[in-house]
């Protein structure tokens, strides 16, 4: 069976979520892997909220801004920023690998970029292929045999 | 959330890497991630989101080894004091240790009460300090037991000066700088900036005598007994 990913897009209600919505709106076609949660802006996006959608069985996660310097709050966007850069670093070193978050940044009128950004993203995630934690990992690991826990008592 | 994150003199601590983390809890497979809601809160190193972020990566991470370890959180109040402590002996559950994300005042008070359970540093307490601005906190005090800051303008010399001189600034004073890096003001040069705003630049011509650190950690562990406070016999 072919690996379909399982994306969330953590998007601004006053940019990407719009984006997106126009990208519809203009009959633009993106994968529907990528599940959209929206936010009144992207500095209400934390480290736990990106870590969590990984625990939860996200095998990608976007966070979708305004441009820099456009944001409706000032300076949302770039917390955001320094969040994901964080947690990249964070994914990094607990194996599921940093390039599987990401940021960008688009305007509202910005349509063709949402799809753009989503069709890219998607094919991103499906060349690095299922999360760690997902389930076909943890079959190939039972097929591998029992994890030796000696010493681990 | 627990308390406010507002700026305040405090204990500031910082997490562990999540390599020797991981190594501390290599032999148990039930942990508890307790956080603290107090200093180690307000500098983000282990209030009620940070328990929530190292367990998930705790989670994840032993789950792509292979390992099925349960990592539960809880934060309590304040984990140096016994009667908020109370609280871990009865989550507890079947937790075969404690990794607390408390200070090392914190570690110990709940190791203390809970004789039997292996609790771990999950933080390294690094000083009392304040918060100068989001993302940035500077040691301020040393606790030697005996404050000086009257005289010096309300900055400290034991903290703030590298040598901790009494009776500076030394000859490594350069642009209000200390020799021992640029990064680091000369607390010397700040305390005669502000006696000078003072208008009491005459405290600069007294000469602060020998220090007696019999007061500090020199003297050995130090404790305060209040009698008029102290639990009724």
């Amino acid at each position: 069976m072919s690996f379909e990913p399982r994306i969330v897009a953590f998007c601004c209600h006053y940019c990407a979520f719009a984006a997106a919505d126009l990208a519809g709106v203009m009959r633009l076609q993106y994968p529907p892997n990528v599940k959209i949660i929206r936010l009144p802006c992207t500095g209400r996006v934390d480290v736990i909220h990106l870590v969590r959608a990984f625990e939860d069985g996200a095998d990608g996660v976007f966070v979708a801004g305004c441009l820099e310097g456009n944001c409706h709050y000032i300076e949302g966007n770039l917390r955001a920023k320094r969040r994901v850069r964080y947690t990249q670093k964070l994914l990094d070193e607990v194996g599921i690998g940093g390039q599987r978050l990401d940021m960008f940044n688009m305007s509202s009128a910005e349509g063709p970029k949402f799809a753009q950004v989503a069709s890219e993203f998607t094919e991103r995630i499906r060349g690095l292929g299922p999360s760690p934690l997902s389930p076909v990992h943890e079959e190939s690991r039972a097929e591998a045999g029992p994890v030796n826990m000696a010493g681990i008592a | 959330m627990l308390s406010e994150r507002d700026g305040a003199e405090m204990i500031v601590a910082e997490q562990k890497p999540l390599e020797e983390i991981r190594k501390l809890i290599a032999p148990y497979d039930r942990v508890l991630l307790l956080g603290c809601g107090t200093c180690v809160t307000v500098c983000f190193a282990g209030g009620e989101k940070e328990v929530g972020v190292l367990a998930a990566a705790l989670r994840m991470a032993e789950r792509i080894d292979g390992r099925d370890v349960m990592v539960s959180e809880l934060t309590i109040h304040r984990q140096c004091e016994p009667e908020f402590v109370g609280e871990v002996r009865d989550k507890l559950g079947d937790a075969q240790a404690v990794l607390s994300l408390g200070c090392g005042v914190g570690v110990q008070a709940v190791a203390a009460a809970l004789p039997g359970v292996r609790v771990l540093p999950g933080l390294n307490t690094k000083f009392m300090g304040e918060t100068v601005e989001p993302g940035f906190w500077r040691e301020a005090c040393l606790g030697c037991g005996n404050c000086v800051l009257d005289l010096t303008g309300g900055i400290c010399p034991i903290a703030r000066c590298s040598k901790s001189l009494l009776n500076g600034p030394c000859g490594g004073s350069e642009g209000g700088r200390c020799e021992i890096s640029k990064d680091v003001e000369c607390a010397w040069q700040l305390i005669y900036d502000r006696l000078s705003q003072l208008g009491r630049l005459d405290l600069m011509e007294e000469i602060i005598p020998l220090k007696d650190w019999s007061t500090a950690h020199a003297g050995g562990p130090r404790k305060i007994v209040r009698p008029d406070l102290a639990k009724l016999t």
